[in-house]
């Protein structure tokens, strides 16, 4: 199948990544390959058959509705770039 | 001193022959040694391990009962959270991440009063077959240090391959305990999905992520695989089955048990070195009782695209939290939002990760989603069904681990195609949720070949025996990879 | 005029008392960053586990809305980035929701109509972002704070069909859905407090739609909606297209406004959750959250028309959740429903709402108020003495027969006393006699006031009237 660069632009834009044009050709050339692998699986015939969601014989695994321990501040701000103290802080304008 | 297994020295300490401390210290210094050559880790910590070593002699000596595992050093590959102690995932992105909390699994060992002397490197969020994607080393493989170790857990296998710990844990997403397992010589298991919690785990693909271990003889593996097993409230995808004592077991003879292997699926990429190391393999089952049989698993050989079109598609979802937000590797000084994530991102993570992301994207996007995504998991049913029939035939499955020796460093790096070969024979099982255990069969060319013993669901006491009475046959355990010559007197 | 489509899409925050899949506190106006964990955080390694409070309080909503609750639902994953949600994705429901296929009535002018609800599902509520607009502007940098108490708190998504065809309609639909919430006590419901969100949907003639976001009160939306009506009219008027965009409502300039056109529509890539396991809801599980819900305010409503109330009188008490279980149980000790609604509707909810409170905050009891009825009918008291004396139980909660002993308030009915009375008023006015006897009978009116006067205002209206008219017919 064909990948054209606008399509990889597309999905780096999707995943919030963004490459040099020379890493985006790399990678154009590199997805094409793999998913014209990929596309094997329509050979196929999967009619009537289930996507598997999970593997697993469980339902409705749910707890009990009560408080448990919570990070204290200081922690959970621990590993952030950039915070006040109280708050995370990220240096843009942000529109609603 | 150390070149023992380590049920016999855990022993040995219950019976206050050796110490934790004087145990702990001397891996430490073996393991610092070694690491020049070898650079299996991530991060040693050695005030932490020795400071824990000691409070377990101390508690030791008045008599307090401590686990099973109790003065035991032992690695954690970093991937899973250590609180406190840097869990980089080998990636730049979280260079300096602290966790705030420990996995269970880590909570785990320490109640069973392990030691864990450090992290392992591993591939870049555990997305590779050879650990040469970590941002930060390329382990080597004790082997042939000029090989790779196999990944993505390849630091946490060569740590026990070369006695820088005693058992270690990795994690199992297509292969990346079994794989690693075989090229360096250890058993190495991936239990059935749900088995070990993933509390803990930094998510890959959640629906085939599994903590697994790493041990040189099937006791010793046995020993960690209890320890980790059993359900957990804070993994809603944990089984609730109570755990079987594994390790206690292992003698109890499986009766005359039927072994099937999947030919349709060993047509493809199988090397003549495994080959050969393969068939002796199945000789010795047969010897041993065991009748071989062929099994057909039509749809297993469609295994690697279903796998890489379902993992990267989850793993693209599971790493957009590393936005630069509230922990992790943040891009200087943007001043809009989507660059700073683009750049935080293309910083933050190497190639093979943006690859997977990308390839993941694309599988879950507009107009693909359902050629791409759903068709890949209705194909995983197939495969699956495919397993659930075969296991009804037969008690067990056996095929080779990888499809080649372990290969140089550098050879499969440029060719992703090539290198997600690597994970052919694994990659289905994973699929299927099926527990395996890979146990070394041969030696070919100095290089070891591993051999996948796979169970239905929930069978990890059939599978350990079973490699159990591999290992005593094969006198294949607690192998000795040349570079500990290198080291010894 | 062309008729108005008109869609919501409603967000609710349950009032459990932790998150939706962890256990931390669910809290508002907590102090920043104090109720988080690694689940909310979206910390690596972290999983989610549901919340079954959570799953009942849905299976209320859908019965309590006429849903159809699908046997098998399942979370998705909604994947986009933004600061306030920290997974960069959101956990949701897609195709696979917990509920659809219900209805609201709402009742219009025009009689009972039934608005369609097209699905009820669960999700997790995002962040919080503070902006630090003044402080940019001032130095020329611009920063945002975020704090995660809110991310993860469970919400409720209700979407409506496109059956509201007024700005009215959909204040009704808004105040009867927050009626019912608050009745299965599963929300506050608020919209000032941010438990209760709404995105309308507006289109004219079924033509093409703007959607319409920030609307903070019952009141925006209906303002909202009734100034973009007219926008859209005037577009068509002047014979332009409209076109599909999503639009800022402005407050304190009742406008709404385009926002910034955004490139594409988002691509959300939804796929099924693998962190969590599929809900099975069983009929089993549905009949005992069914049989724990408590009595919704139509059907109150009902209950309360068939004991004789008019449909308005009825429908204030059902909605307010309090006031109803006030009269519920006046109506428990055996009051007559129709008094015990004359009394609340008129003195009491008069109390309530000049001084902001609700029943609730005062110290009058159902029993008390019962008292107070009976003292009525047994003419231990008037009418007029009755308004003073229920203003004192409301204020003080005393009981009515201390306040009336205490004030002296009793009605007095002794024949000889009020026949005194009487004829002094008579004796002092013999003008008016004179009149009445001519047959001017609105003089008895006259003779009436004065004698009530006299006594206080507590004349026994009954034993008055009697003996003035025997006093009169025999003079």
């Amino acid at each position: 199948m064909k990948v054209t660069p606008e399509i990889v632009k597309h999905i780096a834009h999707l995943a919030r990544l963004e490459f040099s044009p020379e890493e985006l050709e790399k990678f154009r050339q590199q997805m094409e390959e793999l998913l014209s692998y990929f596309t094997k699986i329509s050979e196929l015939d999967t009619d009537g058959v289930p996507p598997t969601s999970g593997v697993l014989p469980l339902f409705n695994v749910m707890r009990e509705d009560e408080l448990g321990p919570t990070l204290a501040r200081d922690e959970a701000l621990k590993n952030a770039p950039d915070q006040d103290s109280v708050f995370f802080k990220i240096p843009t304008i942000l529109e609603e | 001193m150390i070149f023992r297994p380590a049920f016999e020295i855990l022993r040995e300490i219950r019976e206050r022959k050796i110490s934790s401390s004087e145990l702990v210290r001397a891996t430490l210094g073996w393991a610092h040694s070694v690491e020049e050559k070898l650079h299996a880790f991530l991060t040693l910590e050695d005030e932490g391990a020795l400071r824990r070593a000691e409070e377990i002699d101390r508690r030791l000596s008045k008599g307090e009962e401590m686990g099973p595992l109790a003065g035991l050093p032992v690695a954690v590959k970093d991937n899973i959270c250590t609180k406190g102690v840097r869990t980089t995932c080998g990636s730049r992105i979280l260079e300096n991440f602290l966790p705030p909390y420990n996995a269970t699994v880590v909570e785990k060992l320490e109640k069973a009063g392990a030691v864990i002397i450090g992290k392992t490197n591993c591939d870049e969020f555990a997305m590779g077959s050879s650990t040469e994607n970590s941002a930060f080393l390329k382990t080597a493989n004790p082997w042939d240090l000029r090989r790779v170790p196999g990944g993505s857990s390849g630091g946490s296998a060569a740590s026990v391959s070369a006695y820088q710990a005693y058992l270690s844990l990795g994690s199992d997403t297509g292969g990346s305990v079994r794989q690693p397992a075989s090229f360096c010589g250890l058993f190495g298991i991936k239990p059935t999905y749900g088995r070990v919690s993933r509390y803990g785990l930094v998510a890959f693909a959640s629906s085939l992520d599994q903590i697994g271990a790493f041990a040189r003889n099937v006791r010793d593996l046995a020993l960690i695989t209890e320890v980790i097993s059993g359900h957990d409230p804070k993994d809603s995808t944990s089984l609730p089955e109570p755990v079987p004592f594994y390790s206690r077991e292992l003698e109890v003879p499986p009766d005359r048990l039927r072994v099937g292997v999947p030919w349709d699926l060993l047509q493809e990429g199988l090397g003549s070195e495994v080959k050969e190391a393969f068939y002796k393999a199945l000789k010795l089952l047969e010897s041993s009782g065991f009748s071989i049989e062929e099994v057909s698993l039509p749809h297993a050989s469609y295994g690697l695209p279903t796998y890489y079109l379902i993992a990267p598609a989850e793993a693209s979802a599971n790493l957009a939290r590393y936005d630069g937000i509230r922990f992790g590797l943040r891009a200087g000084d943007k001043k809009d939002l989507i660059s700073l994530y683009k750049e935080t991102r293309g910083q933050g993570f190497g190639a093979e990760v943006k690859r997977r992301i990308m390839l993941g994207t694309f599988a879950l996007s507009l107009g693909y989603r359902d050629a791409f995504y759903v068709k890949a998991q209705k194909v995983r049913t197939l495969i699956r069904e495919d397993f659930e029939r075969a296991l009804r035939k037969v008690d067990l499955i056996a095929l080779p681990t990888a499809p080649t020796l372990p290969f140089q460093m550098g050879e499969k790096v440029q060719d992703p195609l090539s290198m997600y070969m690597s994970d052919l024979y694994t990659i289905p099982i994973s699929l299927a949720g099926l527990p395996a255990i890979s146990v070394p069969i041969a030696l070919e060319k100095g290089l070891p070949v591993g051999m996948q013993i796979v169970g239905p669901v929930l069978s990890e006491s059939l599978i350990f025996r079973v490699s159990y009475l591999f290992e005593q046959k094969s006198g294949m355990h607690d192998l000795k990879p040349p570079i500990l010559e290198d080291y010894c007197a | 005029m062309r008729k108005p489509t008109i869609g919501l899409e409603v967000h609710v925050q349950l009032k459990t008392r932790s998150k939706m899949f962890c256990s931390c506190p669910v809290e508002f106006k907590a102090e920043p960053n104090t109720h988080v964990c690694p689940v909310c955080l979206g910390l690596p390694g972290a999983l989610p586990v549901l919340n079954r409070q959570a799953v009942e309080f849905t299976i209320a909503v859908a019965l309590a809305l006429h849903c159809e609750i699908q046997p098998f639902s399942q979370f998705h994953r909604k994947n986009y980035f933004y600061p306030d949600l920290p997974k960069g994705y959101q956990i949701s429901q897609y195709d696979l929701p917990f509920s659809r296929n219900g209805y609201l009535m709402i009742e219009t002018e025009a009689g009972e109509k039934k608005i369609g609800i097209q699905r009820v599902h669960m999700e997790e509520d995002t962040a919080k972002m503070i902006h630090g607009e003044s402080i940019s502007r001032t130095l020329g940098l611009g920063y945002s704070l975020v704090d995660f108490n809110r991310s993860g708190v469970p919400l409720l998504e209700i979407v409506s069909n496109p059956d509201i065809s007024s700005p009215q309609e959909a204040s009704l639909y808004l105040m009867e859905l927050r009626s019912i919430l608050r009745t299965l006590g599963v929300s506050s419901a608020n919209m000032e407090e941010g438990a209760l969100r709404c995105d309308v949907n507006i289109s004219l003639d079924g033509g093409t739609r703007t959607e319409i976001k920030n609307l903070n009160s019952f009141h925006s939306v209906r303002k909202a909606l009734e100034y973009e009506a007219k926008r859209q009219e005037e577009v068509l008027d002047r014979g332009e297209k409209m076109i599909q965009e999503t639009r800022h409502y402005d407050e304190r300039t009742g406008v709404t406004i385009s926002m910034r056109a955004k490139e594409e529509a988002e691509d959300y890539r939804y796929f099924p959750e693998p962190d969590l396991v599929p809900l099975k809801v069983h009929p089993a599980w549905i009949e005992k959250v069914k049989s724990r819900m408590p009595e919704l305010p139509e059907e109150k409503c009902q209950r309360y028309k068939s004991l004789g109330l008019f449909p308005a009188e009825a429908a204030t008490i059902a909605n307010n959740p309090e006031l109803a279980a006030f009269f519920d149980s006046c109506l428990s000790l055996k009051a007559p429903g129709k008094e015990v609604a004359n009394w609340l509707l008129s003195e009491v909810l008069k109390f309530l709402n000049s001084r902001n409170l609700s029943i609730a905050d005062v110290p009058l009891t159902p029993e008390k108020l019962v008292e107070f009825l009976n003292l009525m009918k047994e003419g231990t008291i008037s009418s007029k003495i009755g308004k003073t004396l229920i203003e004192e139980m409301l204020a003080t909660g005393e009981e009515a027969g201390a306040i009336i002993v205490r004030k002296g308030l009793a009605q007095i009915s002794d024949p000889e006393l009020i026949k005194k009375w009487a004829q002094e008023v008579l004796a002092q006015n013999p003008e008016q006699v004179k009149e009445y006897q001519q047959g001017k009978e609105q003089v008895f009116g006259f003779f009436v006031g004065k004698i009530m006067k006299l006594s206080g205002g507590k004349a026994n209206p009954k034993v008055l009237n009697r003996i003035l008219r025997e006093l009169l017919s025999s003079s």
